[in-house]
């Protein structure tokens, strides 16, 4: 009966898992039009990832996103935004100039509008995302 | 309206004082989910999407797991 049960909570949740991460990747591409943005977005995404590793197991999740990937992915998110905020003071401007150093702002009220800010909530999503997956990892991880 | 959140805020209210009292932590941690999914519901009715979308991934998903994890490391009752 138990593993029964197991069989069907694995079937289900490898088939419910690519949903979430469309869902968390629509929230954070489309978060300079709708509610939602990068760290909203990158929950949803850290959700399914440990919904994987729960049902699973913590090792068999932690083959996919090992520690040193980890870090790798939290620190590419950080200097990620900084070069992007950067990008303004080389050029002229201030930190996180947008339009003003001449990056094309699009048409408002479309995907491609905005000009680095769709771009800034990819990177904060990709942090936040591998943040809260590696802190459930040290949090179970035998030691 | 003013009846939806008279009535969810006082389920909040009563979902804060059974999650303080009660003495089964695993009990404790899910109806503190439930109070977060209530807040995220108040959140979207004060005007604010954007901060119910996170209350409902954060405090209804992730911090559940997390002190979940935690349960399973040490002890059930207090």
């Amino acid at each position: 009966m138990r593993m029964q049960e197991i069989l069907i909570l694995k079937i289900v949740v490898r088939f419910v898992i690519p949903f979430i991460q469309v869902y968390g990747f629509y929230v954070i591409t489309a978060g300079h039009l709708s509610p939602g943005g990068g760290f909203a977005g990158g929950t949803i995404v850290a959700a399914s990832m440990v919904l994987y590793a729960l049902t699973f197991d913590a090792s068999q999740g932690l083959e996919k996103l090992s520690h040193e990937r980890a870090s790798l992915f939290e620190s590419l998110g950080a200097i990620w935004y900084v070069a992007l905020g950067l990008l303004g003071i080389m050029v002229g401007g201030n930190f996180l100039t947008n339009g003003q150093i001449g990056i094309p702002l699009g048409t408002p009220g479309y995907l491609i509008s905005g000009g680095l800010i769709p771009l800034l909530s990819f990177g904060i999503g990709i942090k936040v995302a591998v943040t809260v997956v590696s802190l459930y990892y040290s949090l179970v991880e035998e030691d | 309206m003013a009846v939806l959140d008279l009535l969810l805020l006082s389920i909040l209210v009563l979902c804060a004082l059974a999650a303080v009292r009660t003495r089964d932590l695993l009990g404790a941690v899910i109806i503190y989910a439930a109070y977060s999914l209530l807040m995220a519901i108040i959140w979207l009715q004060l005007g604010s999407p954007d901060v119910a979308i996170t209350e409902a991934a954060l405090g209804a998903g992730v911090t559940t797991i997390l002190m979940i994890a935690t349960i399973s490391k040490t002890g059930r009752y207090e």
